[in-house]
């Protein structure tokens, strides 16, 4: 620690902090533009002059180290001068289209003129212009207004991982700009709206809709990835006009991924569910909540009484919240099903009933930045965990070593130490492997299943990495969550970190993948899972949220239980022709933004949150209707009044962590299923699909992750297939994949990695996949 | 090799691989000012395809590549003449008659800076300081021949070089 002196006042830093820093340590504003503390020093607007005993001239506070007795003056006469003469430079150039400019109220610019400018400007020459760039759906430019200070193009290289914007030509012809032709991709493009302290870039879906202090805002709880990203949600007359993010340094830091923050046009949807509808001879009507209820719970009723309660089976969308949850599954609980499940893209669930808690990420979120060794396992880690992703690929760049075990080499924009792309099929036997080679290398005893387990050298690599840290983790992804062998992955998972006394744990894939478990949506030892549900088709279905033929790993299977059944009670923000086919009665219930809840997030957090908007048309809060829905089946225990009741009898209390994580599973058999044949698919949940509200914003609809279904494989299986690159094709991957394709306008997995076994997969062509 | 570096030629990026070979291994992109050069040696202009495959070729963004080549102006984004006479306007070139060289080589080829004869013989480019202040004016051929004193006779002499 050094002492220095900022404005008079002592105080005591750590060496090699800038004087910005220090300042901010003592609560001192120093104006600033370029200066962000996520990103690297640019030191190009000259705002954060500041002036420095026995400096000769103003030093920039933003990329100047304290040194042991410096005495700054932050607002003295010289400061003062400096940055006043650095606005007026600022303000040559700056147009003076306030009044039409989106960040007006919110601009940095704005905001330090008033303290600092000058009412007039002495320059009367010619206005630079500079033109508008292309630079997708989600972020609009005005670059005349851009003052240079290169935070977007920062952003780019350095937290998402890819230059993907840069700063060309040269002097006053100096221009922000993507490569020609290009438009900002990543998955995080959003924060440079936020990132810009002026209105050059700017939020294109909330563009001259609304202003600053128009708004309301209301914290919130994202109901996308596992993360639980907190955010601002703003509105004006009732609508969610925008969502930003709410700095939080253990979750989402200060950003948000570009579906969390444009998500919300699926909230004001055409294809939002604002009456109760029930169909009666075939005919759909719109009828008071009264008839609505009255006839689900016949329906309902009457399912229990001829064919028992267990002919009833709940399908609980994963980003539905905690209480719905645990209210939907204590109704069918009492109406005698133990039919209930939440993990509808799991296709393994024969850990069930060995698990010794509730899966979790085995750690702290904030822990992933100290660990040293990881070993991501099936995991489209980018798209479905973006800021996890962040939070690695600066750990990354500290020196920790992250390898991947995966079937599709996609770019992680991460540096990787180690990348093993496997075929499906060979993933546990891959990961078999690498728990053999750490044990040779540890000198320890292996399971005797893996005996006759021979480690080839991308096992040992890994090993190598992983052997040679203090703190690892390995991590298991969507893929390998949602993978047919499941269970043996994380036996395996379970043995290699056993072996290296690191951690293991699950990306949550889904706002409430902890919390489902919490809230016990999730099948009795005599109930049927999500899978089973639909495979031994159920008379009746409870759908919360979720739309299964979309959402379940089974899209076909799921329709087919669905179209079956002789009743199926729907609650959902959404209603679409599927629903409409299979439905008898359509129950509109609340979004995120317009209920109170809880989301649980991967590390087992609950954060609560309440509604941001009154409810839509007649929309109603889910909770609210589950309980009357449960008094008029006169199932006991539902006297809630609040949704904070129903989380205090989910989860005992109102705790911060729920209770009960432990990712551990007993006598999981490492037994390793004998390698397929042929061609394997490989398929992604798309980022922007992977849910009912983000599946209906139109903006995100438009961006590069959610381009038109393209089959990718090498070159040597095109040609032993007879097919040409770029031209259509037809991926037929048993009933799935037909239904998948068919669903042009929204299929739920526009992309489909076709991987042959050998040679190895290398993405070097790609064919389309035909809609059929 | 891979397909997207095609569109330079085998001895291009056997000069470029000396380059890189100059910096440590994982410092490619310090060769990119050489490499761009390089690249336009052989085709004449920086297009962006041309740009897109050093930037590949180094392991860096597109765009990292670019704001290199726009910054200077030695890089041509666009085609030029067979000739490409860069005038330096700067202050001491100036002061020394480096206006009146730009405006008499504008009259002897009727083009302005930033154009190119109609026969594409000539482009006519505005410089930046080329620091030989002391011979001033200053005009450089071809990115990579300077010529001082450059008072009309001087001129006519090198245009009359240049078939």
């Amino acid at each position: 620690m050094i002492e220095i002196e900022i404005d008079g006042k002592a105080l005591q830093v750590a060496e090699g902090s800038t004087i910005i820093e220090a300042a901010h340590q003592l609560g001192t504003y120093i104006p600033h533009f370029c200066y962000h503390k996520k990103l690297s020093i640019a030191a190009n607007c000259r705002m954060c002059l500041v002036q420095v005993e026995k400096a000769p001239k103003p030093m920039p506070a933003c990329a100047t180290p304290v040194t042991n007795g410096m005495k700054v003056f932050t607002h003295s006469e010289q400061a003062v001068k400096a940055q006043k003469a650095v606005m007026e430079f600022l303000l040559i150039n700056h147009p003076l289209d306030c009044p039409i400019c989106d960040q007006g109220g919110e601009c940095q610019l704005q905001d330090l003129a008033v303290g600092y400018g000058e009412s007039a400007s002495k320059y009367q020459e010619e206005k630079r212009v500079v033109p508008d760039k292309d630079l997708g759906p989600l972020v609009s430019t005005d670059l005349t207004r851009c003052i240079n200070c290169t935070r977007c193009v920062r952003f780019t290289a350095e937290i998402a991982g890819f230059m993907e914007l840069g700063q060309s030509f040269r002097g006053e012809r100096a221009e922000i700009m993507p490569f020609i032709g290009k438009t900002v991709d990543t998955e995080l493009s959003g924060n440079i709206i936020d990132l810009c302290p002026v209105g050059a870039l700017t939020s294109k879906p909330f563009r001259f809709s609304a202003r600053t202090w128009e708004l309301s805002r209301r914290k919130s709880v994202s109901p996308h990835d596992g993360l639980g990203s907190n955010l601002i949600v703003q509105t004006k007359h009732d609508r969610v006009m925008r969502v930003l993010p709410l700095e939080n340094e253990d979750l989402n830091e200060c950003w948000l991924t570009d579906k969390e923050r444009f998500s919300y046009q699926g909230l004001n949807s055409a294809e939002r569910l604002t009456k109760p509808m029930v169909k009666q001879g075939g005919v759909w009507q719109e009828v008071g909540w009264n008839v609505a209820l009255d006839y689900a719970a016949h329906a309902l009723r009457d399912v229990a009484k001829t064919h028992g309660g267990a002919a009833i089976g709940g399908l609980l969308s994963p980003h539905a919240t905690l209480e719905e949850m645990y209210l939907v599954q204590k109704l069918l609980r009492g109406l005698g099903s133990e039919n209930i499940d939440f993990r509808l893209r799991h296709s393994d669930f024969s850990a069930d009933g060995k698990r010794r808690g509730t899966p979790w990420l085995g750690m702290k979120i904030a822990d992933i930045g100290g660990l040293d060794r990881v070993l991501v396992v099936g995991s489209f880690l980018r798209k479905d965990h973006p800021l996890i992703a962040q939070r690695l690929r600066q750990s990354a760049k500290r020196g920790a070593q992250i390898s991947i075990l995966h079937s599709a080499d996609d770019d992680l924009l991460i540096k990787l130490t180690v990348r093993a792309i496997a075929a499906p099929s060979q993933l546990p036997a891959r990961l078999a492997e690498v728990v053999k080679a750490v044990a040779e290398l540890k000198g320890r005893p292996v399971d005797p299943a893996l005996a006759t387990v021979g480690a080839g050298d991308t096992a040992k690599q890994i090993a190598a990495s992983l052997v040679s840290g203090s703190k690892t983790a390995i991590l298991l992804g969507n893929f390998a969550q949602q993978h047919p062998q499941a269970a043996t992955l994380t036996a395996l998972a379970q043995e290699l970190s056993g072996l290296l006394g690191g951690s293991f744990g699950f990306l949550g894939e889904a706002a409430n993948s902890v919390g489902g478990h919490a809230a016990r949506a999730v099948p009795g030892t005599t109930g049927l899972n999500a899978a089973a549900m639909l495979k031994e088709a159920r008379q009746a279905y409870v759908v919360l949220g979720a739309e299964p033929e979309l959402d379940c790993a089974d899209g076909a299977l799921a329709l087919a239980a669905l179209t079956q059944a002789a009743a199926v009670v729907v609650l959902s923000p959404f209603k679409s022709q599927a629903m409409l086919d299979y439905a008898a009665v359509l129950l509109p219930v609340s979004p995120f933004s317009e209920t109170s809840g809880s989301f649980v997030n991967t590390e087992g957090r609950v954060q609560g949150f309440h509604a941001a908007v009154k409810p839509l048309g007649e929309t109603r809060p889910a909770w609210k209707v589950l309980r009357v829905l449960a008094n008029l089946l006169e199932v006991a225990g539902f006297q809630f009044n609040s949704s904070e009741d129903v989380r205090a009898e989910a989860l005992g209390g109102q705790p911060e962590f729920v209770s009960g994580l432990d990712n551990g599973i007993d006598g999981g058999a490492l037994t390793l299923a004998a390698s397929a044949n042929g061609l394997e698919r490989v398929a992604d949940v798309p980022i922007h699909f992977a849910d009912a509200l983000v599946r209906r914003a139109p903006a995100l609809q438009q961006a590069s992750d959610s381009a038109a279904p393209a089959a990718r494989m090498n070159a040597a299986t095109l040609a032993k297939l007879g097919l040409v690159a770029g031209e259509r094709a037809r991926v037929d991957a048993g009933g799935t994949a037909k239904v998948t394709l068919r669903r042009s306008l929204m299929p739920v997995c526009p992309m489909a990695w076709c991987v042959s076994r050998q040679p190895m997969p290398i993405r070097s062509r790609w064919v389309r996949c035909s809609p059929f | 090799m891979n397909s997207q570096y095609n569109m330079l030629s085998q001895e291009a990026l056997a000069k470029i691989d000396r380059e890189v070979a100059k910096y440590p291994a994982d410092q490619k992109q310090s060769a990119v000012m050489a490499a761009l050069v390089i690249a336009q040696d052989e085709k004449g202009w920086l297009s962006q395809e041309a740009i897109a495959a050093v930037a590949g070729y180094l392991g860096m963004a597109p765009i990292a590549a670019y704001e290199v080549a726009s910054f200077y102006n030695m890089y041509d984004l666009h085609p030029v003449g067979k000739y490409k006479l860069t005038v330096c306007t700067n202050l001491p070139c100036a002061l020394s008659g480096g206006v009146h060289a730009a405006d008499y080589v504008k009259e002897k080829l009727g083009i302005d800076f930033d154009e190119t004869t109609p026969d594409g013989k000539f482009t006519l480019k505005e410089g930046e300081c080329m620091g030989a202040c002391g011979d001033a004016p200053v005009m450089l051929v071809n990115n990579k021949r300077m010529c001082g004193f450059m008072f009309p006779e001087e001129i006519d002499k090198l245009l009359a070089e240049c078939k």
